[in-house]
């Protein structure tokens, strides 16, 4: 069976599939990725590395581009407000 | 820094044919791409659960490629690139991120296509994705089984997607495709004579036999629960009445624009949207050759025979014998072009407040009063965020005809830090963190 793999989500520790992304992990974990300038809650657009909109605070670095990477143990991830 | 004969950007089809190419005839070749695996779009990996997609073609030329010794350095997103022989590359990895130089003797620029999105009311609602954005976030985990899905906009791949999401458990409640029949009809007749496209198409229709394909439809408004944050349902049209869907998801995209960025970059000659190259795929630069999307919207075929005589070119060899299939995929752009060329009234869909600059959160109503890209960029902000204009622009060029400006290095954004020495990236690393101590 798959392997679970444990990363925080929003201060929250949410078990997800090996081999999810980050973008997946958090829409599966109901948060936005961002919150745009005006304040509406944002998630992934493109899946592809383009649109920008899945961007996140990852281990504590802004604007990373969650649909690019894969959950790994112990990472964790805050909607880029 | 690295060096290497011939550097390929991109390892989609068109990418991997010319790095197999130009390998196996003796040139030294490296392969950079954003995403960890070769493969591009059409040819992505499912990272969980079972790959049903997974076909012969695919696994042929990714073998070819790994015996070809071509090196493929995954993760690398390129910000930035001369003619005269480098480009800069950002190496993004879970521990962070680092800046690559790589020169080289010949560039083949194998940078694909992005979907196209036009703004509608609703659009930037969660729940609305693009279409092959959802597919790739179905591959990298988020379940859609059981979810209702309406697949929406123009192009092939439409129904590739929603054939996909059926397979995947998805309730997909219809297709909906903005060309009329009789604008599809001569593309769809065509295909008898490539009977490999034929049966794929029969086979999206057999695994969507519960769902409804509506030609000459297109969605007008995304409309959000009661809580104002998620899809609930979508407003169709036929442009006599409009009716309403309910859906958990909407796959949207109208069709594809090619990523041209290093190619404008670089200052090669364009025709139209496309890079202009010659029958051996050269751009105007003579070391500098493009293969696949960026050439002409093709499809995978293109990509392939392109890539392939790209790569051949590079090690000087003869590309005579495959003209004849190099033609035939030019041909079927052509014929794919009409048959999804996009209907007036979808410049009508954004209302005065739908957002147009989804970075910026700019309104249709405050880009449209501007002459153009400069003025609106400098009143509005349209176009200056993260994505740099490679939503909006595609959308505004359409709305508006508003042409794409020059474009600058970084060509997306990267850490200050990627273009100091180590001792200046330590005094910025200083900076921020009083700043946050300020805060």
């Amino acid at each position: 069976m798959s392997e679970s793999v444990p990363v925080t989500i929003n201060g929250v520790v949410c078990h997800v599939t090996r081999g999810t992304t980050m973008a997946a992990a958090m829409l599966l974990a109901g948060q936005p990725s961002r919150i745009s300038v005006t304040g509406e809650p944002r998630v992934a657009l493109c899946g592809m590395g383009i649109c920008f909109e899945c961007r996140a605070v990852v281990n504590g670095v802004a604007h990373r581009r969650t649909c690019m990477m894969l959950c790994e143990p112990g990472m964790s991830v805050e909607t880029n407000l | 820094m690295t060096n290497t004969e011939v550097l390929v950007i991109g390892a989609g089809p068109a990418g991997i044919m010319a790095a197999t190419a130009a390998a196996e005839n003796g040139r030294r070749v490296v392969v950079l791409d954003d995403r960890v695996t070769a493969g591009g779009q059409i040819w992505r990996d499912a990272t969980v659960g079972p790959d049903r997609h997974d076909d012969a073609q695919k696994k042929r030329v990714l073998e070819r490629l790994r015996r070809s010794g071509a090196q493929l350095l995954g993760s690398r997103s390129v910000f930035t690139a001369e003619a005269s022989g480098t480009v800069k590359a950002l190496h993004e990895s879970a521990a962070g991120s680092s800046v690559e130089e790589i020169g080289f003797e010949q560039l083949i620029l194998a940078t694909g296509a992005r979907e196209r999105f036009l703004p509608f009311p609703g659009w930037t609602l969660p729940g609305v994705f693009g279409a092959g954005g959802l597919q790739a976030m179905v591959r990298g985990g988020f379940p859609v089984a059981g979810k209702r899905v309406v697949v929406a906009g123009t192009g092939p791949l439409l129904l590739a997607v929603a054939a996909h999401l059926a397979e995947d458990g998805a309730v997909v409640s219809s297709v909906v495709e903005q060309a009329p029949m009789a604008q599809l009809a001569p593309f769809t007749a065509s295909l008898w004579s490539q009977p490999a496209k034929l049966m794929q198409g029969a086979r999206f229709r057999a695994r969507l036999w519960k769902t409804s394909y509506r030609t000459g439809c297109w969605v007008v408004k995304a409309i959000a629960a009661c809580d104002g944050r998620q899809l609930e349902a979508v407003e169709v049209t036929d442009g006599k009445r409009i009716w309403t869907e309910s859906c958990d998801l909407l796959a949207y995209g109208y069709h594809l624009v090619p990523n041209t960025e290093i190619a404008q970059l670089l200052g090669c000659e364009f025709r139209g949207s496309f890079v202009r190259v010659d029958e051996a795929q050269r751009t105007s630069l003579s070391n500098v050759f493009s293969a696949g999307e960026p050439t002409g919207i093709a499809g995978l075929e293109a990509a392939l025979v392109q890539g392939e005589i790209a790569g051949l070119a590079c090690a000087g060899r003869d590309t005579t014998s495959l003209q004849r299939r190099a033609a035939a995929a030019r041909g079927f752009a052509d014929r794919m072009d009409k048959a999804f060329t996009l209907r007036k009234e979808l410049r009508l869909l954004p209302r005065r407040n739908t957002i147009v600059c989804r970075c910026e959160d700019v309104s249709f109503n405050s880009v449209r009063g501007h002459t153009g890209w400069t003025d609106a960029k400098l009143q509005t902000r349209c176009g200056m965020g993260p994505c740099q204009g490679r939503v909006c622009g595609p959308a505004v060029e359409y709305l508006l005809g508003w042409k794409p400006v020059s474009v600058r290095q970084p060509i997306f954004p990267v850490p200050m830090q990627s273009f100091c020495s180590q001792a200046e990236a330590a005094e910025i690393n200083n900076t921020t963190e009083l700043i946050e101590e300020n805060k």
